[in-house]
């Protein structure tokens, strides 16, 4: 039995800020998918199905607000799957769309993924009291920061790491038109002073806020064959889970990971990743997480993460770009951004990257993770059709 | 209903799926004293073992509930507790009724990445004012300030039916009685509805196992197979819609094969008397067949696992000989907005295993 | 068995919601008591006007005024209004067509009783007294009688087009946004182990559970052994002293947390325990904690967890001793 070849024949994103006040939450995911259309050179009747992703609804306060927008998505009369695996979860929406054209359930796919923050509070949204349960006494930095100093302690990893990916990838976002923070100007110096605030993570270290939505067309070879531009095309996907907290959890490189990572390559052919893969977009919501996911993901030896960081091989211009659209640190609409991953990989191998473009990326991974590091999805595409 | 797009028509499906086990909670009202992940655990055992699963051991697991419902985010991180996730486990999580969850998991076998999936779904409606709860699906700009609640707007899709000539109260009654007990339908909640309209509503949790070809075939002696599965949704806005239609429904049902040939017996997601109503009229079903045998979603609405319970108990009646074609139906959103309909055989006696399709 | 615990939990939020064009016209038209709905390619007025058409998904923006009266075209009579709900005292929900559109609002009617209402009623629009820009300042519907207007209450049954007219949209002041405020009160149920676990923190023992299957102990317990996937009901005490196996310095003052920055949030590693859980460490100066102090908690008389764990004293713990506890 063969599958069907997946192809990415449309991407498109909202530019994101802090806060997109002038439109609803239907004008930003429109925004989105209207660019992915315009790309795929769809319409709206062209497309079978949608695949919703965001993550907790009460960031917006609207329960399952994918019946809501049906409409706005051209979704009336058609299939609507909502996917919701945390901060995994734009990553899964795009498995999940790839998978229902590989199965020839549908032709082509729309996949859509949002967070509008503004409407609340992602602190709120985060950390609503559970009674009886001890708060968390330290925001949503301070439940990764421990993790980081474990990492520290076990590669003795210098503590200047962790700025090195932020400067790399604030400056990264500076070639991305699409990226929240913008920040001209920055120098390692300023990222080195900014407020520790979770030591060992500073201000700087840490992902912003946004709102934002991503789109992605997915379609068999018939669409690809049709597509104006060039596709990218699916080589694996995977997703991998694990409990929240359990004896022998490994927070700084979860089991979950790593096995996702094995699935993905093993589908793709890949048994390299660090020579075959050319570009990497990985969810970075703290700096500390390149190294710690560069090892995760197999591009480094246990304990050498932190060494391909500083020897600036992740640098766009360097052996193994991760994050040329600036990341998440640089964009985070939570529930978009592992689509935004995904998306970002799949327009490194299309050749469609604009200024962050790595140059004749042929492979590149998309990469996403959320809840207590538990939840893992993952695929590689390629600027060829997979030839198994 | 115009079917969605131009390369909208339905693909032959490359794999022969089958649902091999189910397994339900029974509460009665609130689930009490119980976590979501001790309520979901005897019955994720119970589903396992009938298929002879280890906890664990499913290629891809995939599960259906709602943040809005527990009041808590994340609520689906807890329950991953009772799964046995480690070695960690390929697995996937729709905000919605589990009968999606089912249909993600349906999509992964025919993908060939997995032979066998675990399906479940759980809620605990008890934890918080439902009526209220579900406001927070609606428009928020235009509806859900106004808090319109459960009750009334399904009494306002029932009025439109009595007004349409498709019922009337006294049919509703009939209805409501048909769970075998007498009770009176009772005061109007919202009229036309009374109390006896509305559904049972309770704490619960359902597993479902699915798996392929042989592999269904040595996991139960008569596996429910999934000739078809297939949903659709409308436009949420009441005054958009027909209301005494379900055209989504309808649509469904045609793409999954439903109208092919007659069913014996239906599983139909109507939390309400009047829903069956719209459900049997896009349905076509009539008397002949046995619509809601385990007494549906009106007799027991564990919101989230109802639908999910409906494909189970459908399968159910496959498995044990007393149905040969069952239709299977589950519903999302205010007023029947999005159907999923699914088609399950058993194989007759004569029909060699190598021919199941 | 102990008693079983439940708490309230209240989720409650202003939500800010920013509003597209076609929404913001309709609500501040709202505001100055006119109403609009948006046509689509075909011709169809929409009431509420969509920002994009429900049937080819493309964006609309011509805009129409409709009036303020118009026909039930379905009812639903409540006799117990609920939180948030329009009206206070017993009225219908209504979907009305108002004339000149061709699709229904949802809204509610003031009637006297279920007698009063039916479908094919006329009705009008009652405005609310203060309007701010949003689908409430229609306070509600009112029965109308075109032969009997009494003009009352602003209700300005014959002032609005009896056929759509054409309207610019544009007001001064647009409402660009909206606060919804949202309140859902629940019931927390943490389940039977939790109830356990919680009570005997009550004695000030810490316990967890120790999987049948596996033999590790997880604190808090859950019920359920997280990687076997089966009950787990053996209850085991654990610590009181513990391992520091990480921490992190929190500088940043958390907003409701009445902690003085900075302090140390650690993970603990309770003996007896197979993974840490967390808490704050006191009682040393937070720049001289580190991996592997030995630690133990400190309870003060009303609260139900530690409030903080202190330096036992002990020499500190090896790395090897924890670091699969990491």
């Amino acid at each position: 039995m063969s599958k069907e070849p997946v192809a990415v024949v449309g991407i498109g994103q909202t530019k994101h800020a802090a806060a997109r006040r002038d439109v609803s939450l239907a004008g930003l995911v429109r925004e989105a998918a209207v660019r992915a259309l315009e790309d795929a050179g769809l319409s709206w009747a062209d497309t079978d199905a949608v695949v919703v992703g965001k993550a907790p609804d009460f960031f917006e306060g609207v329960m399952m607000p994918e019946l809501y927008l049906a409409d706005a998505l051209g979704a009336v009369g058609k299939p609507v799957l909502r996917v919701h695996t945390a901060g995994s979860v734009g990553g899964s929406t795009a498995l999940v769309a790839a998978d229902l054209v590989a199965a020839r359930v549908h032709r082509t796919v729309l996949a859509v993924a949002f967070e509008k923050q503004s409407e609340s509070n992602a602190m709120w949204g985060l950390s609503l009291p559970v009674p009886f349960q001890q708060p968390l006494l330290a925001g949503a930095g301070g439940f990764f920061a421990p993790h980081v100093r474990a990492y520290m302690r076990r590669s003795g990893a210098p503590a200047a790491v962790g700025s090195l990916v932020a400067y790399k990838d604030r400056r990264n976002a500076l070639k991305n038109p699409w990226a929240h923070l913008h920040e001209h100007g920055l120098t390692l110096e300023r990222v080195q002073s900014s407020p520790m605030l979770w030591d060992p993570v500073r201000y700087s270290e840490t992902c912003p806020s946004s709102d934002g939505a991503c789109a992605m067309v997915l379609t068999d070879r018939t669409g690809a064959a049709r597509a104006p531009h060039p596709p990218a095309w699916v080589h694996g996907g995977a997703m991998r889970s694990e409990p929240t907290l359990f004896a022998g959890k490994d927070f700084v490189s979860p089991r979950a990971g790593r096995d996702c990572a094995a699935e993905v390559y093993r589908q793709a052919g890949v048994t390299d990743p660090r020579r075959e893969i050319d570009a990497a977009e990985l969810y970075v919501p703290f700096s500390w997480y390149e190294p710690m996911w560069l090892e995760n993901l197999g591009f480094a030896a246990e304990g050498e993460g932190w060494k391909l960081t500083a020897s600036g091989a992740t640098e766009l211009d360097g052996e193994l770009p991760v994050n040329p659209s600036g990341g998440v640190l640089s964009t985070n609409p939570i529930g978009a951004s592992g689509l935004i991953r995904f998306a970002e990989a799949a327009l490194q191998v299309r050749g469609r990257a604009g200024e962050h473009q790595v140059d004749g990326a042929r492979k590149a991974l998309g990469h996403a993770y959320g809840g207590g590091a538990q939840f893992f999805s993952m695929w590689v595409v390629g600027h060829e059709p997979p030839t198994t | 209903m115009k079917p969605g797009g131009a390369g909208g028509a339905r693909r032959t499906a490359p794999r022969d799926v089958a649902i091999v086990a189910f397994a339900r909670s029974d509460h009665r009202g609130a689930a009490e004293g119980l976590s979501e992940t001790e309520m979901l655990l005897p019955v994720l055992h119970a589903a396992l073992e009938q298929a002879g699963l280890a906890p664990g051991e499913a290629d891809f697991t995939c599960s259906g509930s709602s943040d809005y419902l527990a009041g808590r985010p994340f609520s689906f991180t807890q329950t991953l507790d009772g799964v046995g996730a480690w070695p960690p486990v390929a697995e996937s999580h729709v905000e919605a009724d589990g009968a999606w969850a089912l249909f993600e998991a349906w999509v992964k076998i025919l993908t060939g990445r997995a032979d066998t999936a675990l399906v479940y779904a759980h809620g605990k409606p008890s934890a918080g004012p439902l009526r209220d709860v579900l406001t927070r699906q609606l428009d928020p700009y235009y509806v859900a300030p106004l808090w319109p609640d459960s009750v009334s707007l399904a009494a306002l899709q029932a009025q439109a039916l009595i007004d349409a000539g498709h019922t009337d109260e006294e049919a509703l009654a009939v209805l409501a009685r048909r769970g075998g007990d007498d009770a009176p339908a009772g005061e109007y909640v919202v009229r036309p509805l009374r109390a006896g309209d509305c559904p049972a509503v309770t704490d619960g949790a359902a597993a479902v196992v699915l798996a392929a070809a042989d592999t269904a075939r040595r996991m139960c002696a008569r596996p429910a197979w999934i000739r078809g599965i297939d949903h659709r949704i409308e436009a949420q806005a009441l005054g958009l819609r027909d209301l005494t239609d379900s055209p989504s429904t309808r649509l469904a049902a045609e793409r999954a094969g439903a109208f092919r040939a007659p069913v014996d017996t239906a599983e139909l997601h109507a939390p309400f008397t009047s829903q069956e109503v719209v459900l049997r009229r896009a349905l076509r079903l009539d008397d002949t067949v046995a619509v809601n045998p385990s007494g549906g979603a009106h007799a027991a609405d564990p919101v989230m696992a109802t639908g999910l319970i409906r494909l189970g108990e459908a399968a159910a009646r496959i498995h044990r000989g007393a149905s040969d074609r069952a239709l299977a139906h589950a519903t999302s959103g205010p007023c029947l907005q999005h159907n999923l309909v699914a088609v399950l055989e058993g194989e007759t006696e004569g029909e060699t295993k190598g021919e199941a399709r | 068995m102990p008693e079983i615990l439940t708490a309230p939990l209240t989720v409650s939020f202003p939500f800010t919601r920013s509003l597209g064009p076609v929404q913001s016209a309709f609500l501040t038209g709202l505001r100055e008591r006119t109403v609009l709905g948006v046509r689509t390619r075909d011709g169809r007025i929409l009431v509420p006007p969509v920002e994009y058409d429900p049937v080819t998904a493309e964006e609309i923006r011509d805009l129409a005024e409709v009036a303020p009266t118009g026909t039930v075209t379905t009812w639903a009579w409540n006799p117990a209004p609920r939180p948030g709900q329009p009206l206070r005292t017993p009225f219908a929900w209504v979907l009305v067509r108002l004339d000149g559109a061709d699709t229904a609002l949802l809204h509610v009617l003031d009637a006297p009783g279920p007698h009063a209402v039916r479908t094919g009623m006329r009705v009008r629009i009652r405005w609310a007294p203060e309007r701010t820009g949003a689908i409430t300042d229609i306070g509600c519907f009112e029965p109308y009688d075109p032969h009997e207007d009494d003009g009352g209450d602003g209700g300005d049954g014959g002032d609005g087009p009896r056929t759509p007219a054409p309207h610019h949209g544009t007001f001064d002041d647009p409402v660009t946004g909206i606060v919804a405020p949202a309140r859902l009160d629940y019931t927390y149920t943490p389940g039977r182990a939790q109830s356990r676990h919680l009570a005997a923190l009550a004695g000030r023992r810490i316990t967890g559970e120790r999987c049948p299957s596996c033999s590790k102990v997880h604190v808090p317990p859950r019920g359920a052994c997280p990687t076997c996937g089966v009950a787990a009901t053996e209850q085991v005490e654990v610590g009181p002293r513990g391992t520091v196996t990480t921490f992190c310095i929190v500088n940043i003052k958390a907003k409701g947390a009445g902690i003085e920055v900075p302090y140390v949030y650690a993970h603990i590693a309770l003996d007896g325990a197979d993974l840490a859980l967390h808490g704050r460490i006191g009682g040393i100066p937070y720049d001289e904690v580190r991996m592997g102090l030995r630690v133990e908690p400190v309870w003060t008389a009303d609260g139900r967890h530690p409030d903080h764990y202190r330096p036992t004293g002990e020499p500190d713990a090896a790395y090897d001793t924890y670091k699969e506890l990491l």
